[in-house]
């Protein structure tokens, strides 16, 4: 086997240990196909009946952004389950074994892929339950669902990253509660960004997740033409700025989560 | 007989701390070597940097011929290692756990389903197999993680304190398979905290402390080198405790110890029985009570008192030099 067919083989390896685990563990379990189904009916309800949305029903607004919310937040348990690994000298073992040193990370991120299309199925099934509908070509819906997929990769490797800095469960929780509460809620996710007052308008509007948000909206024909037109230059361009944010974050964290790897030990 | 392990001048720094100050080892194959060592002397560090987790500041080291920092890939196809915590998943069942890892050492599905079987058997683990590890005990989860080392059955194993927080049952078991291993001429580096275990399992063992070798040698000869008897007294008083310790200086070949708490001592001694003799009569003539005396051949803890000052389970007794 060359280094690659290794590295494929080895990070194939991982990820069905870690879908095992999935499969096994009913607090993961919980938050995979639970905690989805309660931010849909949760938010749908609450926000739906409080917030208007001009020319669509408040639940085909925010499926995209419940989509993404929950893409952001388990996108934790990638961090979550790394630190653990770390802690238990689990790591320790793999390190000592002649694997191929990215397999323990892809194949974690591989595997957390599968369980976020498990969660957006779920969305997607309860979210037609209760009014969600896509208004494009099948096509164009699945490359909705494609993206937010290859986002949510791409955010695991973030994730990754600030866990093996951080090294243990619990701060890593806080840090990452802390960053993704704001990431989510100053967008444009569960209502309409435009009307926030300037400086947070601003943050709002660059905020990549807003993108994503958007593009989703695009995707899946989660638009009104009676909505305000987004003014912010990477909300116009959604679909390919989304696209360049993902490349950007794997670009950027694949590799700096691999080194961290590499020179993590338990202590 | 060529050495599996080598380490020369292994220096080790975590900012201020040296974890690891010229830490020389040779392990002959085939052999059991002991780090003997408190916590912190830097054993963990060692094995960490000769099964290529950690890089040394400074020195090198070839485990089963290979350079720890050049050779890195085929070094970890020649090794195994087993930590002080179990590094086995929960969520998964023994059978897998070991299948995963004889798939990491590429060993081919059909080859690591069938590996995984034998050491399972091997472990006395075959009921457990097929359970979540989750269920299992102490004991099992170490024989589990000991088996994962051997796995791709390799020439050198790593046992960092394997036998740490288990019972004596679960430590007894334990041994036998080490044993076993050793028989069938596996090179064993094994540190500990606990005399018995570097007495029963370790042909040479290097006493460690501050990071590196302070004492190096079989059991027996670590223990000559100590001196010969001892002589164990149990006063009434700390009052009394205090003019035994002068009275009976002049008698002792090392440094004298005290528990204070308990009103005991023990006086490393030369001449047997008449040591013994003549240290009652001086503790007769300042007429001090002794409740119990005894005579006694040094263990590896005396061993280690002597060479260090300090106990190796982190008490600290009064040291009189």
């Amino acid at each position: 086997m060359n280094a690659l067919q290794i590295a494929v083989a080895d990070g194939m390896t991982i990820a069905k240990r870690n879908a095992l685990k999935i499969r096994r563990a009913p607090d993961l379990l919980g938050g995979v196909v639970m905690l989805p189904i309660v931010f849909v009916l949760l938010f749908g309800y609450i926000f739906g009946s409080m917030i208007d949305i001009p020319g669509m029903t408040y639940g085909e607004y925010m499926l995209p952004g419940i989509f993404v919310m929950t893409i952001v937040t388990s996108a934790q348990i990638t961090g979550y389950t790394l630190t653990l690994d770390l802690q238990k000298g689990v790591f320790d073992r793999f390190r000592t074994l002649p694997m191929s040193s990215s397999a323990v990370l892809t194949g974690q991120t591989v595997s957390d892929v599968i369980m976020n299309l498990t969660s957006l199925v779920t969305m997607a099934v309860v979210g037609l339950v209760v009014g969600w509908r896509i208004h494009t070509s099948p096509f164009e819906a699945a490359l909705g669902f494609l993206l937010l997929l290859f986002f949510s990769y791409a955010f695991s490797w973030v994730t990754a990253t600030v866990a093996l800095a951080l090294r243990t469960p619990e701060i890593f929780n806080n840090v990452a509660t802390i960053v993704s509460l704001p990431l989510v809620f100053l967008s444009n996710a569960f209502a309409d960004s435009t009307r926030l007052p300037g400086p947070l308008k601003v943050v709002a509007e660059w905020n990549p997740v807003s993108t994503l948000i958007q593009a989703a909206r695009e995707l899946f024909g989660n638009t009104s033409p009676a909505m305000p037109a987004p003014g912010a230059w990477p909300l116009q361009h959604a679909v390919p700025v989304s696209l360049l944010w993902t490349l950007l974050l794997l670009a950027v964290f694949a590799p700096l989560a691999t080194r961290l790897y590499k020179r993590s030990v338990s202590r | 007989m060529p050495d599996a392990i080598v380490a020369e001048g292994l220096v080790k720094r975590y900012g201020d701390v040296v974890a690891l100050d010229g830490m020389d080892l040779a392990v002959p194959e085939g052999t059991v070597f002991g780090l003997l060592g408190p916590n912190g002397a830097g054993k963990t560090t060692t094995v960490r940097i000769l099964t290529t987790l950690l890089k040394p500041d400074a020195g090198h080291a070839r485990v089963a011929g290979f350079d720890v920092v050049r050779d890195v890939r085929p070094l970890r196809a020649h090794i195994g290692a087993s930590g002080q915590y179990a590094a086995v998943d929960d969520h998964l069942t023994g059978a897998e756990n070991l299948e995963m890892v004889g798939r990491l050492y590429h060993l081919g599905t059909g080859r690591a389903k069938q590996r995984a079987r034998e050491l399972l058997e091997r472990f006395d683990l075959t009921e457990a197999a097929d359970r979540p590890v989750q269920g299992y005990s102490g004991g099992m989860r170490r024989r589990l993680d000991l088996a994962g080392a051997l796995v791709a059955d390799p020439p050198v194993l790593f046992l960092d304190e394997p036998t740490t927080g288990l019972d004596p049952r679960a430590r007894a078991s334990l041994w036998d398979v080490i044993s076993e291993l050793v028989a069938e001429g596996t090179t064993v580096l094994l540190t500990t905290q606990y005399m018995d275990e570097a007495d029963r399992l370790a042909d040479r063992i290097a006493v460690v402390d501050h990071g590196h070798v302070i004492a190096l040698g079989t059991a027996d000869q670590l223990k000559d080198q100590v001196g010969g008897d001892r002589i164990e007294l149990s006063l009434t008083s700390a009052a009394d405790l205090a003019t035994a310790t002068r009275t009976l200086a002049p008698l002792a070949v090392g440094s004298v110890q005290t528990d204070t708490a308990a009103f005991r001592m023990t006086i490393p001694v030369t001449g047997g029985a008449a040591a013994l003799t003549s240290a009652l009569g001086r503790l007769a003539a300042e007429r001090i009570d002794v409740r119990d005396a005894g005579l006694r051949r040094p263990t590896l803890d005396d061993v280690f008192l002597t060479l260090t000052g300090h106990e190796t389970d982190g008490k600290i007794k009064e040291t009189v030099r």
